[in-house]
């Protein structure tokens, strides 16, 4: 089991090493090169080293386990790994630029700035949560960004991946991460929320948003444990501008319950992307921390904010989806639109934390000048808003479960698409254009739709149809030789 | 090398053939039965007649408690299992029984050591319930990887070098590498009669090279089995019971 001598020209399983590009506490990172791989790639090698405790070890065979199994924009490639009995490393696509953390000199952010950076890590957390892992090591030094800009969650060695062992389970008396990220349930002991990624985030953002780490940086367990029952300052209270909304987000991440935070990611993402959107509460008014009372409450009563001992990441993602209903108010029918009303109904009944989003598309002529005002001189984009409101009505969700958003665009199914995938949406639900004759000219949005989506899609028609139809009444296809009564 | 592992068979033919045909389908390439061939289930004879087949053709099969209540009076099971027992006895041919506990306890492969119940005594025929119990077994064998059944509910341990230890329990179809760094006791699900809650079969397969386990669940005809066991007279419960996979 005699160990790699690792230096420069060494080669290990192919892999040609080159310099030393970094030393931490608890790895070394060497570019290293292989022939039939074209991009950079980095070597990470644990530092084993006498009186090295074996967080070192542990951190790194989780790393070791997680990151080949990881897909995706937002994560590193993966191109190898070596195990401990000769020399343990991972090589990973090396991504070029700095981390996040070369930006705390900077802070804080102009706000708009901070919102996007938030938003691309939300988008990148969607992604990792829905490949069963949670990061657990949310900071500003674990997130790079790509040039095409999606952000790239880096280390790994604290994550917990659903289906594999949590080999960080047992093995620390204390939580093992940065204190000043840290989720209150985490000093609990719960490693399987992936909320507490949500949290991480929160503090980031409170961060680059005033300048100030909303727990301060305390260290000590003690010092941490005051969050599971003391709330930050109000960014409003050190920054007179800041923006309700923010404040919303940002608090709203930040919760001590983690099932007062946003249940995903991807709804976070969504808050961030439609900042005029997003429903103020109470807590974007607040300008002083809960009463010493509720504290006290807290405080007191931990025991009975315990969160369950197994939580079932896929599951809960499973549970808040975020539904999107295509709306043709232009040349819909009432039909048409009642069924999509049960078609949503449906959907929503099954999925408690569903958060719905109503679109509508504005279609553009290629050479209109005017858009927004019709001949009447009305503003057709506020009057499509106020239609999808009282459409949505009869759902009588929450305000904070309820956008929704007039597109402009030329082409519609296209324009569709877009939001899907920007707003990480799980499941779209249209209606098939009824006129036929309307879409032998124009072609089927919803077909074009349900063919390309990132996601599930719903193609809803009038019962009436479908039972002349084919029985599978949620594909267009099924009907297309089908006239509506009465249309010739 | 591709093992598949299958533990607690317990005369159950149709989930040990669903099983049996599921590891071929994933290029199993040597098979190894973690003992308790019979005993609850209704068909004891072909049970036996299967492993010694495999094993005749290189297989690897180790002796467990209801193997071994076959040359023994059954002291010290339930009612239930000891009515299956002896009612299985009397369904047996003397090679049959000969076969069974003639079984070694446990047999070493490589890095790996296969055994019923547990390494630390074997003939004791201890549960693994939890990280103490699988820790004991760990520190009673040198070997890296130890396979084991008697439970019937599947459960991953490790054991790091500072002898921290972990416990999992496995998603079935998510291949799970076993680190060399740590030492590993894989607990196998019952392919013959499930207690997890889970209805299906349940094996594993393990590749040697990748050292990879994969935990399978393979869904079976229950009602035949079922109807076998009353219709042999059996305790209903023993019919029951694999619907519900307790």
């Amino acid at each position: 089991m005699a160990a790699l001598k690792m230096q420069p020209g060494a080669v290990i399983d192919g892999f040609t090493i080159g310099e030393q590009v970094h030393r931490g506490g608890m790895a070394t990172l060497w570019t290293v090169t292989h022939p039939g791989i074209n991009v950079p790639l980095l070597m990470k090698v644990p530092l084993l080293s006498e009186g090295e405790d074996s967080a070192a070890i542990v951190s790194f065979e989780m790393e070791q386990m997680i990151l080949p199994r990881l897909s995706g924009p937002h994560v590193p490639a993966c191109f190898g790994t070596g195990d401990f009995e000769r020399q343990a490393y991972v090589v990973m696509e090396r991504i070029p630029g700095q981390t996040l953390y070369k930006r705390i000199g900077e802070l804080p952010l102009p706000y708009e700035e901070a919102r996007a950076i938030a938003g691309k890590i939300a988008a990148a957390l969607t992604s990792l949560h829905r490949q069963n892992v949670i990061h657990h090591d949310i900071k500003p030094s674990s997130i790079m960004f790509r040039e095409r800009s999606e952000a790239v969650l880096i280390d790994f060695g604290l994550s917990h991946h659903e289906h594999l062992p949590d080999l960080l389970q047992e093995e620390f008396r204390l939580p093992f991460g940065t204190a000043p990220y840290m989720a209150p349930e985490r000093l609990l002991g719960v490693r399987d929320d992936p909320r507490s990624d949500l949290f991480s985030l929160g503090v980031l953002l409170y961060f680059f948003t005033t300048g100030v780490r909303p727990f301060g940086e305390t260290e000590t367990l003690r010092g941490m444990r005051r969050r599971l029952w003391r709330d930050p300052y109000p960014p409003r209270s050190l920054r007179d501008d800041y923006p309700p909304w923010l404040q919303e987000i940002v608090l709203r991440c930040l919760e001590i319950d983690p099932g007062a935070r946003y249940p995903t990611a991807a709804q976070l993402a969504f808050d961030l992307a439609h900042p005029e959107q997003v429903k103020l509460t109470a807590r974007s008014q607040r300008i002083k921390r809960d009463s010493i009372g509720t504290v006290w409450h807290r405080r007191f009563n931990l025991g009975a904010v315990q969160p369950q001992p197994k939580s079932d990441v896929a599951a809960q993602l499973a549970s808040s989806p975020i539904v999107m209903v295509a709306l043709d108010i232009a040349e819909g029918s009432a039909v048409l639109d009642e069924a999509i009303r049960v078609t949503a109904e449906r959907v929503l009944s099954t999925s408690p934390s569903a958060r719905l989003a109503c679109v509508n598309v504005l279609k553009l002529n290629r050479l209109a000048i005017d858009r927004t005002l019709d001949e009447q001189g009305q503003n057709k984009h506020v009057d499509r808003l106020v239609a999808l409101q009282h459409w949505a009505r009869p759902f009588r969700l929450e305000d904070n479960r309820l956008t929704v958003h007039v597109l402009e665009a030329i082409d519609p199914a296209a324009a569709l698409l877009e939001f899907a995938a920007v707003n990480l949406v799980d499941h779209i639900i249209i209606g098939a254009r009824q006129n036929s004759m309307m879409r032998a000219l124009l072609g089927s949005v919803s077909a074009q739709v349900a063919s390309e989506a990132p996601c599930t899609v719903t193609v809803v028609r009038p019962s009436r149809l479908t039972v002349q139809g084919e029985s599978k009444g949620t594909a267009e296809q099924g009907a297309s030789d089908v006239a509506p009564p009465g249309m010739f | 090398m591709r093992l598949a592992l299958f533990a607690d068979i317990h005369a159950n033919r149709q989930a040990f053939a669903a099983c049996l045909e599921a590891a071929r389908a994933r290029g199993a390439e040597r098979l190894v039965c973690l003992g308790d061939i019979v005993g609850y289930g209704a068909d004891p004879e072909w049970a036996v007649d299967t492993v010694m087949g495999l094993v005749a053709d290189g297989a690897i099969a180790v002796r467990g408690n209801h193997d071994h209540a076959i040359g023994t009076p059954s002291d010290g099971m339930n009612d239930e299992a000891r009515a299956a027992v002896d009612w299985t006895r009397g369904r047996l041919s003397a090679g049959q029984r000969a076969f069974l506990t003639g079984l070694p306890l446990q047999r070493e492969e490589d890095n790996r050591l296969y055994v019923h119940s547990e390494a630390s005594d074997p003939a004791k025929w201890r549960y693994v319930r939890d990280t103490a119990d699988a820790a004991r077994s760990m520190l009673a064998t040198e070997l890296q990887i130890t396979f084991c059944g008697h439970i019937h509910q599947p459960g991953l341990y490790s054991m790091s070098s500072a002898a921290k230890m972990t416990r999992f329990v496995p998603t079935s179809g998510v291949a799970v590498q076993l680190l060399t760094g740590r030492r590993w006791l894989a607990v196998l699900g019952s392919v013959g009669q499930p207690r997890d809650g889970d209805p299906a079969a349940s094996f594993a397969m393990f590749d040697t090279v990748s050292r990879e386990i994969t935990y399978v669940r393979v869904p079976y005809d229950i009602q035949t089995a079922a109807a076998r066991i009353r219709a042999n007279g059996l305790p209903h419960w023993l019919a029951d019971r694999l619907f519900i996979g307790r």
